[in-house]
């Protein structure tokens, strides 16, 4: 391509304090609708916001996560617009000195390298209400509905500096809405269910020539619904722009909307017609000043991130990256191994087992890892029984299912349902006799040099005694047989 | 004398000796507001069924004989700006009709808990921006000294409600002399204490960082007693100062000993009228003679404060007053509204008064890209000088002495088409608000039939002194009449 494309992002995330950033209403989702609500998130005359402190915690959790510098003064501040979701004429939010600036986040770049994203700031700001309308838009609506159960709910929203590191690529693009996603959900303070709103994000991308210094005017995608819509959306504006630029037209600085049956992006408003949100400081609120052992508190309480916890896997447990990588994907999976391990006997095949077995089970049920009883000490022995060969694979996964099912431990379920392994040689012996006289043309083919060929007898020998056989021990019996015929 | 006109301390003493009953107090205020308010309309709502019913219930705690705060079965007023749950409250606008606010200012729940009787809401210039009373969707409240003129603003009506016996006691708010103007209009006392001192909670913001709500007495015991109760610290405000709460009425003295007054040359210039600035003169000189020492003090950006007031209140106004968009409460317009921005267009356009609707627009232009720096900034850089005026005075100085108002009350229309000579009454009051000190407005005489005031300042948090200072003129000042 002739082109560089530069992509930054204004993500939205709702946190999941147990309380409204100004107000004590509960923060829900889903409850009927203005059931939490108080005069200070309706708007009501006289009303007064106080900082719920968890919030600013939150805010600067994800600051220090993404490696921000943390603002020691901050000042929250009024931004004006009328819409009737916004129930003061005014959004509480941060414009000079937010709580967190100048961070970065490393993704893996397309070049294959660690790429650090830089992040310009990050600040807290409260949600407007929900509007239900009638019709498509308030506009083509005979009447819209308010609900306020949102107003007031805090938001961090986390800005891309565009000169230092923007993604360079759609991928790029996808790779850092994960990794910010991944990380707001391993520090703990959102969920980040786009489809509940949780995880909102605006877009913007520009293109310059290759090599050239000086950027062409953006274009922003506002409101985008998935990750899906967000890369379609950038393949668009992609395309656009650098047809209008090869045309040797100008790129408009504006505002695009995305529409997600067409799949094109459409002007919504040009930089000219960008509203003026006449910011000052909120007079209602303090200037906030955060004491050094209020952030060092956080530094030291903040929980693992994804990248700690994928060197620790990949080092300390010598698992490959890219299993690490599938591993570490959700935190509580990452958990899991992590518990696992110390009572596992192989790593690597606890790794695969977790994500071949466990994983697809939970995905094919719809299931998560913290809403099965399994204990991780048991799912240990299991992957230790499967690697001592005293549980075929194929009995493991049936154990695994039971396992998943009653928090039962392996040697519990494999006594109880009669699958302990036949470890008796008179026994075991039985079916090697069987087997041998069933296929005399295998034992010949042994014998003539082709070892491999025990495996034939080995699976009839699974195959009759429904896969209970020690398997190394069958393999031995086999082995000392064909020697004495 | 009807029971109306005695202090609330006596008052408090007479119920207490199980002399007279609060349900007498009620009534002796609810006839005399039947006789005098729809002359002078002090108030917009009257809640007397509530005030006889919380009469009852001081009535009976006295006859168990339980412990009373000294507000029980007080009458007090409030402006009608502040928000009292299950009662209209208007801020003398349109824009507030129907509203009946779904909770309790921090300041009326202090009196309510003190056993206050609240007999109604009173008048006031539209979201407290004004200086005559003028400006009331609900018509102008009448000086009480002569219903021809204006009583001040924008607390007129609770001044008014006091002059007149309408009330014992009222509250109001003070954004650039909402309180202390009208107090002197009407011959009453009216103090603003330090911002901080009383939560904005419930208080309808017109501009944030200025309001303060003070209180109304016919002398300075009176005025202290309503702000014991109301001055409190508050959770709900974040701006509210963390202190305990004051007695300001238990520890009065006149006393004058060592006191130093700071007299600023800049607020004795050209503007004022000679025969105010006479009769304060005369109120100094007093304190003088009884053991006060006067110095003179500098406030040399004093000429600036009158602008950079209505920069701040009207950019902080503007924000503040958005709410008021006839979505969830309050007046709507309802004729040729053919979709969202007709509807905020039209409903603003006829609700809010043309003084609001003037104070937004200018607001908005204040704080717009482009004029930010030259306005808004520029006001609080300024705020900062005269706030380091105040501070520098008060390293020499107790308290400082100026007028309140440089004209006697005007008449009724006089000012409505020169906003600008309207805006100039808050002069000597404004300063307070931007460096957010307590001051104390209180009378010194008479010109023809109409009261002067005098203001005191006070440093931050030190309410006692200028009270300490205004109660012992009262008593010199009575005893040379
Ligand atoms: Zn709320």
């Amino acid at each position: 391509m002739d082109y560089d494309v530069i992509i930054g992002f204004e993500i939205h995330a709702e946190l999941k304090t147990a309380t409204k950033l100004f107000c004590d209403c509960e923060v829900t989702y889903g409850a009927p609708q203005n059931t939490h609500i108080c005069p200070l998130c309706t708007g009501q005359p006289g009303s007064l916001p106080v900082l719920n402190k968890k919030a600013v915690e939150f805010c600067v959790r994800a600051g220090l996560a993404m490696n921000c510098s943390i603002n020691k003064y901050s000042l929250f501040a009024r931004k004006n617009y009328f819409y009737p979701d916004l129930p003061k004429g005014y959004q509480i939010s941060q414009y000079e000195l937010p709580l967190c600036e100048n961070g970065y986040i490393i993704i893996n770049g397309d070049d294959g390298e660690a790429y650090p994203v830089g992040i310009k700031r990050i600040h807290l700001e409260e949600d407007a209400g929900k509007l239900v309308h009638s019709s498509q838009s308030i506009s083509s609506s005979e009447y819209s509905l308010a609900d306020y159960n949102r107003s007031g709910i805090p938001l961090i929203e986390i800005v891309t500096d565009h000169t230092t590191n923007p993604m360079r690529s759609v991928k790029e693009a996808r790779n850092y809405l994960e990794k910010i996603r991944q990380i707001l959900r391993y520090i703990e303070v959102s969920d980040c269910t786009i489809e509940k709103g949780q995880f909102r994000c605006d877009v913007n991308i520009s293109l310059k020539k290759k090599g050239s210094p000086s950027y062409g005017n953006r274009a922003e995608i506002k409101n985008m619904t998935s990750f899906k819509f967000i890369s379609e959306a950038l393949e668009y504006e992609i395309k656009r722009q650098s047809k209008l630029l090869k045309e040797g037209k100008k790129i408009e600085q504006e505002t695009r909307l995305y529409n997600e049956e067409k799949k094109i992006t459409l002007p919504m408003r040009s930089k000219e017609d960008a509203p003026d949100y006449r910011y000052f400081p909120d007079p209602d609120l303090i200037e906030l000043e955060l004491e050094k052992e209020f952030i060092n508190e956080i530094r030291k309480t903040n929980p693992v991130l994804p990248d700690e916890l994928l060197n620790l896997i990949t080092e300390k447990y010598k698992v490959s990256q890219e299993d690490a990588y599938l591993l570490t994907r959700n935190k509580a999976v990452a958990n899991f191994f992590t518990e696992c391990a110390p009572h596992s006997d192989d790593n690597k095949k606890l790794a695969r087992w977790i994500i071949n077995n466990l994983l697809k089970h939970l995905e094919e049920n719809s299931l998560t890892i913290e809403s099965v009883k399994i204990k991780p000490k048991d799912f240990a022995s299991l992957i230790n029984l499967i690697v001592k060969g005293e549980v075929t694979d194929r009995v493991g996964k049936t154990v695994l299912e039971e396992m998943i099912a009653s928090g039962k431990s392996p040697e519990v379920i494999i006594d109880a349902k009669g699958l302990k392994p036949i470890e008796d040689t008179k026994e075991l012996n039985k079916f090697v006799d069987d087997a041998f006289s069933a296929h005399p043309e295998v034992v010949e083919q042994i014998q003539s040099g082709e070892t491999k060929a025990i495996n034939v007898l080995i699976g009839q020998v699974m195959r009759s005694s429904k896969g209970k056989a020690n398997a190394n021990k069958l393999r031995e019996l086999i082995l000392e047989r064909i020697e004495k015929e | 004398m009807e029971l109306c006109d005695h202090s609330a301390a006596e008052l408090g003493r007479k119920l207490r000796s199980k002399e007279i009953s609060a349900k007498e107090i009620a009534g002796s205020v609810l006839k005399r507001i039947e006789e005098k308010d729809k002359q002078y309309n002090a108030f917009i709502t009257l809640t007397d069924e509530l005030a006889l019913k919380q009469a009852e219930e001081v009535d009976k705690k006295i006859s168990q004989n339980e412990n009373l705060s000294p507000l029980a079965g007080i009458p007090v007023a409030i402006k009608d700006n502040i928000c009292t749950k299950g009662i209209a409250t208007t801020c003398g606008s349109k824009i507030l009709e129907g509203y009946i606010p779904p909770y309790s200012s921090t300041a009326v729940q202090n009196l309510i808990d003190d056993g206050a009787l609240i007999i109604g809401k009173t008048n006031l210039d539209q979201f407290g921006m004004g200086s005559s009373t003028e400006n009331s969707h609900f018509g102008p409240t009448k000086n009480p000294h002569n219903p021809e003129y204006v009583p001040g603003g924008s607390s007129g009506g609770s001044a008014t409600a006091v002059a007149l016996g309408e009330s014992v006691l009222a509250i109001g708010t003070d954004t650039g002399g909402s309180v202390r103007m009208p107090a002197a209009f009407c011959g009453v006392v009216g103090m603003k204490p330090t911002y901080g001192r009383i939560s904005r909670y419930g208080v309808v913001a017109y501009a944030s960082s200025l309001d303060q709500v003070g209180g109304f007495g016919r002398n300075v015991g009176d005025t202290a007693l309503v702000l014991d109760s109301i001055c409190s610290y508050d959770k709900n405000d974040s701006t509210s100062a963390n202190l305990p709460k004051p007695n300001f009425y238990p520890s009065l003295k006149p006393d004058l000993k060592n006191l130093k007054i700071g007299l600023p040359k800049e607020y004795f210039v050209e503007g004022i009228d000679t025969r105010i600035k006479e009769k304060i003169l005369a109120a100094v000189k007093l304190l003088e003679e009884n053991g006060a020492e006067v110095h003179e003090v500098f406030l040399p950006h004093t000429k600036y404060a009158i602008s950079t007031y209505y920069l701040i209140a009207t950019a902080e106004a503007s924000s503040n007053l958005a709410r008021f968009d006839g979505v969830r409460f309050g007046y709507r317009a309802k004729e040729d509204v053919t979709d969202l921005t007709t509807m905020y267009e039209k409903t603003r356009s006829e609700g809010f008064g043309k003084e609001v609707i003037r104070r937004i627009m200018l607001g908005s232009y204040v704080l717009s890209a482009g004029y930010y720096d030259a306005y808004y900034l520029k006001a609080q850089k300024v705020r900062a000088l005269i706030q380091h005026d105040l501070e520098s005075a008060f390293e020499k100085v107790d308290c400082i002495i100026t007028p309140v108002t440089p004209t006697l009350p005007f008449k009724i229309g006089e000012k409505n088409e020169d906003p600008l000579q309207m805006y100039l009454e808050d002069i000597f009051t404004v300063s307070l608000n931007l460096a957010g000190l307590p001051g104390i407005s209180l009378n010194c005489g008479y010109v023809n039939e109409f009261p002067v005031g005098f203001q005191i300042i006070g440093k931050a948090f030190d309410e006692t002194t200028i009270l300490n200072t205004a109660y012992a003129y009262e008593q010199l000042h009575s005893n040379n009449k």
